[in-house]
């Protein structure tokens, strides 16, 4: 199969790869550019752990081709913090135990960022009817919505 | 002797009993003599039992020390998730 | 290693909420999981599977997938060793298959191929000759005396003659006069159940990299709850040395007991051997749910009497559980954790098992006790509505105590269920009102937790610093936990412990994490260690002072003199001590070796509310507390994050979870879409209670929390919603359809 050369932004770099015409973005990110941060738990676009920001947009990157990224903007966990300084979400996760495992967390940091972006003063239900796509085995949820909701109020006082 | 309790279906592999007494002062000679006198008793204890001594769970330890005055239960070999 | 008896420990670590070592790589995306490395001149491994529910593999061609360019090697099930022991056996037959194909998704061939497209393509052209033999999927069809035979001579000589070939387990526990016991009651209530195999869901796929030479030596990396079992599963299959396979644990995307065995590791490094390349296979989701091993699926009969009052006079129960194609003794631990909950004078469970053309049964946390517990809290609860009685009363009437005879055989002896009984009737929850449609639930559960083989090796750096090797997979912020205990013991800050874990080569050998049982016994192992070490310093520092070795003792991080006899010494810092550690005799470290025992049971209640839609038979979860006995809490947070999860769990197995089969035996819904996990806007908050009774076999008092929460939420739920519903529901999930049929009969 002929490979296609695609230039996209990521993270803020732009940035040139080659893919495979059926090749997700997923793929592309893990494979290609050595982006590993977000998960494939599925490949059907139901568990969120490959959430990124594609344009402004949450999407699942594993239901993204790459070449469809062909000029535009991605943005993946990798960006999420600035030098060492991590992203407050990141922060309050790590504050308030809002992993276990960890695999979903860069999705749902991605997801819960998106969410803030566009709400930043969600309601519990709003902040677990957006998350409803990002699962979690392991939390049970709970400690994730409180975490979005510290960070969320840390964000609206800065 | 040491008396030590079976469960249910091990019963029949050892004479119907409940309770059998055996001359055992740990775990291993406990296991050893069950098996000879009970040969029935053999391939599950092969296979790997538990021990419940005084309410406590032992997977293995044959030289956990027992005594009469020891409240001694066979259990399966058990695992978690 | 029994309870310190010091009273009123003052803890500086334990029981804080420190951050955990691992965190920033996992919200950084940093953290390397199964599938997230890897090798230079790596292949891709791909694996042909059963479309089949039950058939013999006639012939395997892959001479055409050997042809197509970039397949670099092709196995099927002749390539792996045949391991005289049967457990290991099972496992290799599992990750290949040799004559017959047994479960829909049953593994029969694999390629290594250059690309992941190729790989794919390549097992479309192995061609196999199936002869489709007659399957069974329900474990009662599966028991009937003509039910088509998974499995030849498997059943063990407990199992009397006569029965089907595929039962393959029969155990009976209990005590007292059972005929006795029910003449004494005055309601008796008789009720059969039935459960569906559900699956741990964890959201990393299996997934491995292996390197194989022809000499016999490997590398694996794969996401495992135990590097040390696919050690000893990859040396059985491959015929190789345990001591030439160096296994290596990446961070682990979730296992719950699902990670417990291997799949594909002894695939990759037998392709790796023939290709003489490294081979990374990862499995997909559809994978996951077809070969990866579900809990088991059950049929269950309970008896119950009780008296007017409330007092339970006999219990009995009928098990038969199928842990799919294999033999398993699942049902063993469930008829010991059916009634455990209860002080009586006559029980007695059955327990059957009974082989299925399924995928092999994996532990999902506490492996049995579910579902068992589920059907014996329903038939309790339904008494009670009968009766009249209020059920926590009647649970805490008839609860288990200390100096109870145990339904299993042992009697209890600390165990915490009264006190979390009275925690969760004291708790506001249990007298909030309840509108129309709504139904309040509870539940007990109960847990063995083990202990098992741990090795920690415990080191003092030159700089004062602490650095700890374990061998134990961390699933849910272990590590943290464990240097908790590191650095409570020798007296340093937290900051100043960093615990690893080792791979295969650079530790001996632990047991998996399951059980329960890391928090507890590598916990001990590790105060142990330390303990070591401290004692070879205060050795050290005597030596120094010129005194003897019992005049020094360890306080706060520092060696100090034991009293004025022991002269007027300024206090020596674990730092200074390690400084000058070559001069005083070389470096110092503490290890402990031991199988640990006295891990204690334990008990938890789950309070739940619910709301039934009567005309979708929809299910909404209002409000779910979750009381816990902890022992001693050493991370508070992840221990509520056991108790969360664990009760999330069940909650997805009380509604949603199962897995279904076709009339052709094949699984209908292997995808999230169609097997359907809670997602956050299912649920509401999750209280936790944690209750710290301190177990009497740990130094600090821990007893694991890890299983015990996915106990209860079955019948606690299944209890709300069959007092909503003014139906009892017995049969899970209640999914709509099913609680819609029920309601309008």
């Amino acid at each position: 199969m002929k490979t296609i050369p695609v230039e996209t932004t990521i993270n803020g770099d732009s940035t040139e790869f080659l893919c495979n015409a059926d090749e997700s973005l997923l793929d592309v990110l893990r494979d290609r550019l050595g982006l590993t941060g977000a998960k494939e738990g599925c490949g059907t676009g139901d568990c969120g752990a490959c959430s990124v920001m594609m344009n402004g947009r949450l999407v699942c990157s594993c239901l993204v081709l790459g070449v469809e990224t062909q000029g535009a903007e991605i943005e993946t966990i990798e960006g999420m913090a600035k030098g060492e300084e991590l992203h407050p979400l990141q922060r309050v996760f790590l504050e308030e135990a809002a992993l276990q495992c960890g695999v979903c967390t860069p999705g749902i940091l991605i997801a819960a960022k998106a969410l803030l972006e566009k709400n930043p003063d969600p309601t519990d239900t709003e902040v677990r009817y957006w998350l409803a796509g990002n699962l979690c085995r392991c939390t049970g949820y709970d400690k994730i919505i409180k975490a979005v909701q510290t960070a969320a109020a840390e964000m609206r006082s800065a | 002797m040491v008396r030590v309790k079976l469960w249910g279906s091990l019963r029949a592999l050892a004479d119907g009993e409940e309770w059998v007494e055996v001359e055992a002062s740990n775990f291993k000679e406990l296991l050893d003599a069950l098996s000879e006198k009970y040969p029935g008793l053999a391939p599950q204890i092969k296979r790997g039992v538990s021990l419940a001594l005084d309410g406590v769970i032992y997977r293995e330890a044959w030289f956990t020390k027992i005594g009469p005055e020891n409240e001694v239960v066979l259990m399966p070999y058990m695992v978690g998730g | 290693m029994a309870f310190d008896a010091q009273a009123e420990r003052n803890f500086k670590v334990v029981g804080t909420r420190v951050l955990r070592p691992d965190g920033i790589d996992k919200v950084t995306g940093k953290a390397a999981y199964g599938a997230d490395i890897s090798a230079p001149g790596m292949l891709h491994g791909r694996i042909l599977r059963s479309p089949h529910a039950h058939a013999r593999i006639v012939s395997i061609d892959v001479s055409e997938a050997e042809k197509l360019p970039g397949v670099k090697a092709v196995v099927t099930g002749a390539d792996l060793a045949q391991p005289e022991d049967d457990a290991f056996s099972d496992v290799a037959i599992n990750c290949l298959a040799r004559d017959k194909a047994l479960y829909d998704g049953h593994a029969v061939a694999a390629v290594a191929a250059t690309s992941k497209s190729i790989a794919k393509q390549a097992i479309r052209l192995i061609k196999v000759d199936y002869e489709v033999l007659p399957h069974v999927t329900d474990v009662d069809e599966a028991m009937k005396p003509d039910a088509p035979v998974v499995q030849e001579g498997r059943a063990l000589e407990t199992v009397p003659a006569g029965m089907s070939q595929n039962v393959t387990t029969h155990c009976q526990f209990g005590h007292g006069d059972l005929e006795a016991g029910f003449a004494k009651a005055d309601k008796i209530i008789e009720r059969s159940f039935k459960t569906a195999a559900t699956h741990q869901g964890y959201i990393e796929p299996q997934a491995c990299m292996a390197s194989l030479g022809n000499d016999g030596r490997g590398e694996v990396w794969c996401c495992t709850q135990g590097q040390y079992m696919v050690r000893a599963n990859c040396a059985a299959a491959l015929g190789v040395e345990e001591s030439q396979l160096r296994i290596t644990a990446s961070e682990i995307g979730g296992g719950f007991g699902g990670k417990t065995s291997t799949f594909i590791e002894p695939v990759a490094l037998a392709l790796s051997r023939k290709a003489g390349k490294p081979v990374k296979i990862v499995m997909t989701r559809d994978e996951v749910l077809k070969a990866t091993g579900p809990t088991i699926s059950s049929s269950m009969d309970i008896k119950i009497g009780m008296t007017k009052d409330g007092r339970i006079t006999a219990g009995q129960g009928v098990l038969r559980y199928s842990g799919g194609a294999y033999p398993n003794a699942t049902v063993e631990m469930g008829a010991q954790a059916a009634f455990a909950a209860y002080n009586l004078e006559a029980v007695e469970t059955i327990g059957w098992n009974a082989m299925t053309n399924r995928p092999k049964e994996i532990p999902y946390r506490a492996p049995g006790a579910p579902t068992a517990i589920y059907a014996v809290e329903s038939v309790v609860d339904e008494l009670c509505q009968e009766l009249g009685l209020d059920p926590l009363d009647v649970r805490l009437m008839n609860a288990a105590d200390k100096g109870t005879l145990s339904s299993y055989g042992p009697t209890f002896n600390e165990i915490g269920l009264v006190a979390t009984l009275e925690a969760a009737k004291a708790h506001p929850h249990y007298t909030a009102p309840l509108g129309p449609n709504q139904g309040r639930g509870l539940s007990c559960g109960f847990w063995f937790n083990f202990g098992g083989n741990t090795c920690v090796s415990l080191n003092i750096n030159d700089d004062g610093t602490v650095g700890v090797v374990e061998g134990n997979p961390d699933i849910g912020g272990s590590r943290a936990s464990i240097s908790m205990m590191a650095a409570e013991e020798m007296g340093v800050p937290y900051e100043k412990v960093r615990t690893v874990i080792a791979d295969t080569s650079s530790l001996g050998f632990n047991d998996i994490t399951d059980g329960s049982r890391v928090t507890f016994a590598v916990g001990l192992a590790t105060i142990q260690a330390a303990r070591a070490a401290i004692k070879e310093m205060c050795r050290r520092v005597a030596k120094i002072w010129d005194i003897d070795e019992d005049a020094v003792i360890w306080e706060d991080g520092c060696a100090k003199p034991a009293g004025p006899n022991a002269g007027t010494h300024p206090p020596m810092t674990l730092a200074e001590i390690a400084a000058i550690a070559g001069k005083t005799g070389g470096p110092i470290a503490g290890h402990h070796e031991v199988n640990a025992d006295g891990a204690g049971v334990s008990f938890g209640v789950h309070l739940c509310d619910t709301e039934v839609d009567p005309e979708t038979g929809a299910v909404k979860i209002l409000r779910y507390t979750v009381f816990q006995d902890a022992g001693k809490a050493v991370h508070p947070d992840y221990v509520e994050g056991q108790m969360q999860g664990g009760a999330v769990q069940g909650i997805g197995w009380a509604l949603n979870e199962e897995y279904i089969y076709g009339e052709d035996g094949r699984l209908q819904n292997a995808g999230f879409l169609d097997y359907r996990v809670p997602v956050a806007s299912d649920l509401p908050e999750i209280e936790t209670v944690i209750l710290e009774i301190p177990n009497p076999g740990h130094p600090y008092g821990v007893r694991g929390v890890g299983e015990t929460p996915i106990v209860p939420p079955l019948a606690a739920i299944a209890n709300a919603v069959s007092r909503a519903a003014g139906v009892r529901m017995t049969e899970l999930p209640m999914s709509p359809p099913r609680l819609l049929k029920a309601i309008t009969g």
